[in-house]
């Protein structure tokens, strides 16, 4: 039974809570607004701003000036591209971590966890000097390769805990049932951990999409993601608000939407599976 | 508990991923570890065995105590405005009210944010001393529009990578605030037990295990916080801003001395392995593995 | 077709022995039922000889042929969970059609098996719902007609039947045993509920920290057990254990009269005075403090009037009382 709560209470809530809300999302508002006016206009106070008048010019200058879609299908390919190899080599690991663990399988996860401590600046000359001996320096090629590796230690986690949900006696079941590993893999778990799998990569494609240190430092043009487009906004070209405002919605805009759709199965994967 | 059969089968389908990340781990910082003690830089031809100078010369540089401090604050600064703000926000968000979902929609948006975009846009369209956000505001009120980044530069970045992460606190805790058990709240209000006993008792003790995670998950990547000052302040002004990964990045990118870098590569690892063996600790008791 | 015999088996997880050194034979056709308290082994026993575990040591036979080391999937046994481990992503007809769908049988044959199982099962109408639409029995049934499709060499269950609800435990119950009787297939059945263990087996395998008390048919097991753990175990309410002075008369460490085997007298050896009565309607169940003895079961007629305070006096029937040395084993 729901407690009566007094309209009073629920409104003053609903209010604080609004504007806390606006107040946390108002500089992506902003920044959208924003990149719908013209360079004059966008410099403008506040409200003499708002009530220019609205254009598409920035969107058209900024793909001129670089050209949006290529730096866009970089970060699709990286980030995809990352993500999928990850799921490739994390799957079948965390499966047996889940399924069949051993005294070491704790440690083990740890472990993975930990290398995920090491700070990216203590390889970043070999890997720097190895991408270059190995031709990788600004290939897509390079950056799948390097965010699938930071990346795996979460994947595995956040999969273990999918995993670690699925009752052991259906596997069970069916190995009792005459399936193989390959048709259990196949024709039960894999159906069953769809949701769990489905939110570790969309994490994963968000943090792949936002990485921001290794794709900076390995890419100069050719291979370069959106956080290197936007980078190269970073001065003066900053100062030009439309501009940056129109680049920046065009690289938050895919993922951002992406979010918003699946927050739920986000929220359970974010949590690495420590809060049900 | 399972057959020598299925555990055969799992060991070989868990090497892979411990072998990549067993290589990853030891290829690259054995190489760290080779270059730090040589006299290496990529402007001069040829290299020599430099022996701890490299290491000497990175721990003497006061940008490196400047660093460490920077990284310790902004890690710190970060935690404590998103542990605290993030309990509050969840505590605000978990009230019946009009328009949740909408809401819960603009505090998580700025995590899909990439670091680069956040960054520019506060430096040029707030933070800025012209035609800020801020310096508007400042204006219209008959101050002085204060110029952030130059005068506070640590504590503007702090805000920026705060805002960042306040809603992935925000929503772990709401999570685990909704999943509190509220036959026990009930029964505590039976018991007598007033709204503020009842938070400090129940709600807190509940919420530990969430802030564990939310210390761990964030402390792993605001150590490595990197592209928000390259796009704000590139570390400065002076070392104002630098953290460590900037100053590796500096050292070795920028003055192309790859042996100094190395070695405060591998001062930055040893730092982060202090920092994990504490965490992990405290997590590996909090999460049920 | 369903024989399965156990020499030796011992099974160890590390150090501690769960089951030491263990010789079971179970016929074709019988229905077995293990049971014994929690954790007394006889679940893993069951994973042993579903292939579920390795034996540490010791051999497994089933029809005659050598299925230690089979992988699960080969040994021709089916098994239902205590959780029923229904496949949630696939429909009822989808779960119960897996197995046939793993043996590579023609689509055609195995819907038609399915039908004839679901028609056998009433779930015909269920076919093609999700698992998490059904109530506890159904998803019950789904998982016995998963693993009647197969017609295995032998049934495995599980505790089946512990997650569903007192009345439909006794309806499931009788259904399980019936199946027996149609399909007449071997049948192996755990449980810790004494009440299933009687009403359904052929055979009890009594188990107590992974050793066999007692093999034989309820009935044996009630009028004759072997030990002090196995009279405890079977009967219910349990038999009374009385021990002291007056077991030392029978010349026994132990004495152990059934609740049922007890009658309320004029004048019987035994004088005590009603703690507790139960009145059940068909019985009543008292509680009795007599001098000098653990505190006795009676069971009584329904409609007997007596209450908290009264005395009575108490004769054991002529032949029921059995009689137990210091080593808890029944005296000839």
């Amino acid at each position: 039974m729901a407690r009566k709560i007094t309209q009073t209470r629920k409104t003053t809530v609903t209010v604080i809570a609004w504007i806390i809300g606006f107040l946390i999302f108002f500089p992506i508002l902003w920044t959208i607004l924003m990149s719908f006016k013209s360079e004059g206009d966008a410099i403008k106070a506040p409200l003499a701003m708002l009530t220019s008048h609205w254009t598409l010019e920035s969107y058209g200058e900024v793909q001129e000036r670089s050209n949006y879609l290529r730096f866009f299908m970089n970060s699709v390919v990286i980030s995809l591209g990352s993500t999928i190899l990850a799921l490739v080599i994390a799957i079948p690991a965390a499966w047996s971590m889940a399924f069949v663990p051993g005294r070491r399988t704790k440690d083990l996860l740890m472990w993975m966890l930990s290398t995920k401590m090491m700070p990216a600046v203590g390889v970043l000359v070999p890997m720097y000097l190895m991408f270059r001996d190995f031709g990788l320096l600004d290939t897509r090629t390079g950056l799948v390769v390097v965010l699938t590796l930071i990346n795996l230690p979460i994947v595995v986690w956040m999969l273990y805990t999918y995993f670690k949900e699925i009752p052991g006696e259906i596997l069970e079941a069916a190995r009792m049932d005459g399936a193989n590993l390959r048709s259990e893999i196949l024709y039960v778990l894999t159906p069953m951990a769809v949701p769990g799998i489905a939110s570790t990569m969309l994490l994963n494609i968000i943090l792949a999409w936002n990485e921001a240190f290794w794709t900076l430092q390995l890419t100069t043009s050719d291979a370069a993601p959106l956080t290197q487009f936007i980078a190269s906004y970073s001065s003066p070209e900053g100062l030009f608000y439309a501009k940056l405002s129109a680049a920046s919605t065009m690289a938050i805009a895919p993922i951002l939407i992406l979010g918003w759709f699946s927050q739920k199965q986000l929220v359970r994967g974010l949590t690495f599976g420590a809060v049900k | 508990m399972a057959t020598a059969h299925s555990r055969t089968a799992a060991r070989l389908m868990v090497s892979p991923a411990v072998i990549l990340l067993f290589l990853w781990m030891i290829v690259p910082l054995g190489m760290t570890v080779y270059f730090s003690f040589l006299r290496y830089n990529l402007l001069t031809p040829g290299t020599s065995f430099a022996g701890l100078d490299n290491y000497y010369y990175f721990l003497t540089n006061a940008a490196f105590w400047d660093a460490l401090v920077n990284t310790i604050t902004l890690v710190v600064g970060v935690l404590l405005i998103t542990v605290f703000g993030g309990i509050g926000l969840a505590l605000l968000l978990d009230q019946p009210m009009w328009g949740q979902g909408i809401v819960r929609v603009m505090v998580i948006a700025p995590f899909f944010v990439m670091p680069t975009v956040s960054a520019l846009v506060w430096k040029n369209m707030f933070m800025n001393p012209v035609n800020g956000m801020f310096a508007h505001i400042a204006k219209a009120l008959g101050f002085a529009p204060y110029d952030f980044l130059a005068h506070a530069p640590l504590l503007s970045i702090i805000v920026i990578v705060a805002w960042a992460w306040l809603p992935f606190s925000t929503l772990i805790l709401l999570t685990a605030l909704q999943s509190l058990d509220r036959e026990q709240q009930e029964a505590a209000e039976m018991d007598g037990a007033s709204t503020l006993s009842r938070f400090w008792y129940l709600t807190v003790p509940h919420l530990t295990r969430s802030i564990t995670v939310v210390i761990l998950i964030q402390t792993i990547f605001l150590l490595s916080v990197f592209a928000e000052i390259l796009v704000t302040t590139n570390g400065g002004p002076g070392t104002a801003s630098t953290n460590i990964p900037y100053l590796v990045y500096a050292q070795s990118l920028l003055s192309f001395d790859v042996g100094g870098g190395s070695a405060g590569g591998i001062v930055a690892v040893i730092l982060a392995n202090i920092v994990a063996f504490f965490l992990m600790r405290m997590i590996g008791k909090n999460l049920d593995a | 077709m369903g024989k399965i015999t156990l020499t030796s088996v011992r099974k160890s997880f590390g150090e501690v022995d769960v089951i030491p050194s263990l010789d079971l034979s179970i016929e074709d056709g019988e229905f077995v039922v293990f049971v014994g308290p929690s954790g007394c082994g006889k679940s893993t026993l069951l994973r042993l000889i579903a292939g579920l575990e390795d034996t540490t040591s010791g051999s497994i036979s089933i029809d005659g042929q050598d299925a230690t080391d089979l992988p699960p999937a080969r040994r021709g046994l089916a098994m239902v969970f205590q959780s029923y481990a229904l496949y949630p992503h696939m429909s009822v007809k989808k779960n119960i059609m897996f197995p046939l769908k793993m043996a590579g049988m023609d689509v055609a044959e195995a819907e038609a098996k399915v039908a004839n199982a679901a028609k056998i099962l009433n779930l015909t109408n269920y076919l093609d719902r999700k698992p998490g639409q059904l109530s506890g029995g159904q998803r019950q049934r789904v998982a016995i007609g998963r693993a009647i499709v197969r017609e295995p060499k032998a049934f495995l269950f599980d505790e089946p039947l512990s997650n569903l609800d007192a009345a439909l435990r006794v309806n499931m119950r009788q259904e399980i045993s019936e199946l027996h009787q149609t399909l007449k297939t071997t049948m192996i059945y755990v449980t810790h509920d004494q009440v299933e263990a009687m009403t359904m087996a052929d055979k009890i395998v009594v188990l107590n920290a992974g050793r066999i008390e007692q093999v034989g048919s309820p009935l044996e097991l009630y009028r004759s057990p072997a030990n002090t753990f196995v009279a405890g175990f079977i009967g219910s309410p349990k038999m009374n254990l009385i021990t002291g002075a007056e077991a030392a008369k029978h010349s026994a460490t132990t004495i152990g009269i059934r609740p049922e085997h007890l009658d309320i007298v004029a004048d019987g050896p035994w004088q005590g005075v009603v703690g507790l009565s139960e009145h059940l309607g068909s019985d009543t169940f008292l509680k009795v403090a007599v001098a000098g003895m653990e505190p006795i079961t009676v069971r009584a007629g329904g409609e007997l009037n007596l209450h908290h305070g009264d005395r009575i006096s108490l004769a054991p029937q002529a032949g029921k009382l059995h009689r137990f040395g210091a080593d808890g084993k029944t005296l000839a």
